[in-house]
């Protein structure tokens, strides 16, 4: 093509170079400059600076196999269903019969009673009913009962434990609060006729606006009189609701696993700690902090406990109750001089959602009386690599720990990868105890039951 | 030869005023021609990517997790769903209120609140929603200030 523009002198060709060698200059700067934005240095592991006693020890990769949990020498593990759906709480019948209860609707039912009826560890029997879905599932003096994210219902049982009128369940609690956030009422029952339901907080830490920077925490907190504690309700009596004397303890964020010890005749929680640390309060916690805190804790429950929620969290590095932030905590300040010190604590954000006293004779003798406790994974210790995705074991003797914690039953996830992106295979929920003494894990990401035994 | 030099020289003189647009804060400048949400050669301007991307690692990532596939039950995907893939004024309007009550996506529910973003300013709007659009295997038209700033005028959320 022809040059249309008017053909200045020769100088004027150097100017245009000029111009061009500017532009490249300017591009490679630019290319150079811009970079890599990510700011989280890749330093490690969810391993603590100060205590490492609590910190996670790092998994054992050599031996993680897809869809084989890693378990102690001589346990074994079969499946006894497979690909259930969001199976999360479990109950066994003292003949061996398995009830889930779902948290979506499988094939339109929300429990399945399983059974093994050939002894090959896999169930070959199934009947599902019930259609609400929810997390709760116990059994007690001849009754299933199971929970939604209002109300608790429990069915009658016959002499095999079939259920006797699976689509008229009787209402036993009624109206209890569900407002999007830790809505699953988890339940258990002691053995003096007693049920205790789980009503979450719906609430991280009790702000003015949930999870938002620089809003303030509510003192008090409007939650707590009907929701963040644990309500206690007869096993037999129907369409109970809020009252006063079914308040039974207080400032607990969200407890999912929980379980009646019947040495020490109390109830043990397991309480999911706050999130977003980091988030809310940056120039307090950096990420590395703020995945590993709080401390998801273990408490032992009379009537009229209270474990501190919103006011304050569990340090598990300065071992003390710290002031949240939200009302005017800086990390470093304790509070809660009146509410109860854990029994044990976690690493933060596992996500404790299954808790069982073993009380069987099939483990070795070190395992009895001791504490599982399933941790669903976390979410929160984003940027930094997510954990859990396992079930552990606590040594207990009279309810108080008699040893460090130990990983019991790991690769949920699959491998290391899985956990630390937290996009798990499999996520441990429930925890039950089969009447020879075998344990049972579900996993509500898949549906997956595991039947846990130990072979001499 | 000229001519060459001549076209060379123009394309790298263009190329230098995209930049300085873009340092200058001013919106996307999209270097492809073509109109419509869909089905052109439209590629972001880098620089809005990477601002995008701190914005998303900053605010975004402890809950919408680092490969943006969120938390089962509590936080949904931003994985090509119509709610990040489709009309731009309702998603500026998630990040300028939040969100607070069950959202349902892909069939799968989630209850966690979201809380408001409306303290970004509206170049980081853009450039992070521009950055969802365009990462994690999406693939959708650049949100520009413009654009923000008129969702944000319109914008009347209840009980503010």
């Amino acid at each position: 093509m022809q040059h249309s523009i008017h053909q200045p002198k020769r100088t004027s060709w150097k100017l245009f170079y000029l111009l061009m060698g500017l532009s490249l200059t300017g591009l490679i700067a630019c290319g150079a400059g811009g970079g890599n934005g990510n700011k989280t240095d890749s330093a490690s592991t969810a391993a603590a600076t100060a205590d490492t006693s609590w910190a996670l020890k790092p998994t054992d990769s050599a031996t993680m196999i897809s869809d084989s949990l890693k378990l102690p020498a001589g346990f074994a593990a079969t499946t006894l269903v497979e690909n259930l759906g969001r199976t999360r709480h479990i109950a066994v019948a003292p003949n061996g019969a398995v009830f889930v209860k779902l948290s979506k609707l499988q094939d339109g039912k929300g429990i399945y009673r399983l059974m093994d009826t050939n002894g090959d560890g896999k169930a070959d029997k199934s009947f599902g009913f019930c259609n609400y879905t929810g997390t709760g599932m116990a059994i007690r003096d001849g009754y299933l009962y199971a929970s939604s994210d209002t109300c608790v219902y429990r069915y009658k049982l016959d002499k095999d434990f079939n259920v006797v009128d699976p689509n008229h369940p009787e209402k036993i609690v009624t109206g209890l609060l569900a407002r999007g956030e830790h809505e699953p009422k988890a339940i258990t029952l002691d053995y003096s006729g007693n049920l205790y339901v789980n009503i979450g907080a719906y609430s991280n830490s009790c702000q003015l606006q949930d999870r938002t920077k620089g809003s303030p925490g509510q003192r008090p907190c409007p939650i707590l009189d009907s929701a963040g504690g644990i309500w206690q309700f007869k096993a037999d009596v129907p369409n109970q609701t809020y009252g006063d004397d079914h308040h039974y303890a207080t400032g607990l964020r969200n407890v999912v696993g929980f379980d009646w010890n019947q040495q020490t005749n109390s109830l043990f929680v397991m309480q999911h700690g706050r999130d977003q640390l980091h988030d809310l309060f940056p120039d307090i916690w950096d990420t590395k902090q703020s995945a590993e805190l709080p401390a998801e804790c273990m408490y032992e429950l009379h009537k009229g406990s209270d474990c501190g929620y919103p006011y304050i969290f569990y340090d598990q590095f300065q071992h003390k109750k710290i002031l949240a932030p939200e009302y005017g905590g800086d990390g470093k300040k304790t509070a809660g001089d009146s509410a109860q010190d854990p029994v044990m604590a976690f690493p933060g954000h596992l996500a404790p959602d299954g808790l069982l006293f073993y009380t069987g004779n099939q483990f070795p003798g070190r395992y009895k009386n001791g504490a599982f406790i399933a941790f669903h994974g976390s979410w929160n210790r984003a940027p930094e690599p997510q954990e859990g995705f396992f079930v552990v074991f606590a040594p207990f003797e009279n309810g108080k720990p008699t040893g460090k914690w130990e990983i019991f039953a790991n690769n949920f996830s699959g491998g290391d990868a899985q956990t630390a992106s937290g996009r798990a295979d499999h996520r441990p929920c429930g925890l039950a105890q089969g009447p020879d003494g075998s344990i049972y894990v579900t996993d509500d990401s898949k549906g997956f039951v595991w039947k846990i035994s130990y072979k001499q | 030869m000229k001519n060459i030099l001549f076209i060379f020289t123009t394309g790298a003189s263009l190329v230098l005023a995209t930049l300085l647009l873009s340092a200058a804060g001013v919106e996307n400048f999209v270097l492809a021609t073509g109109k419509g949400s869909f089905g052109t050669l439209q590629v972001p301007a880098q620089a809005s990517m990477e601002r995008g991307k701190q914005v998303y690692l900053q605010v975004c990532l402890a809950c919408h997790q680092v490969d943006a596939g969120g938390v089962q039950g509590m936080t949904p995907t931003l994985v090509k769903t119509t709610y990040v893939l489709g009309p731009k004024t309702p998603l500026i309007k998630i990040v300028l209120n939040g969100m607070t009550g069950a959202v349902t996506v892909n069939g799968d529910d989630f209850h966690n609140v979201m809380a408001p973003h409306s303290d970004l300013t509206d170049q980081q709007i853009a450039d992070v929603l521009t950055y969802v659009r365009n990462s994690f295997g999406n693939k959708a038209s650049a949100v520009t200030v413009t654009q923000v700033k008129a969702a944000r005028a319109a914008n009347k959320p209840a009980g503010k």
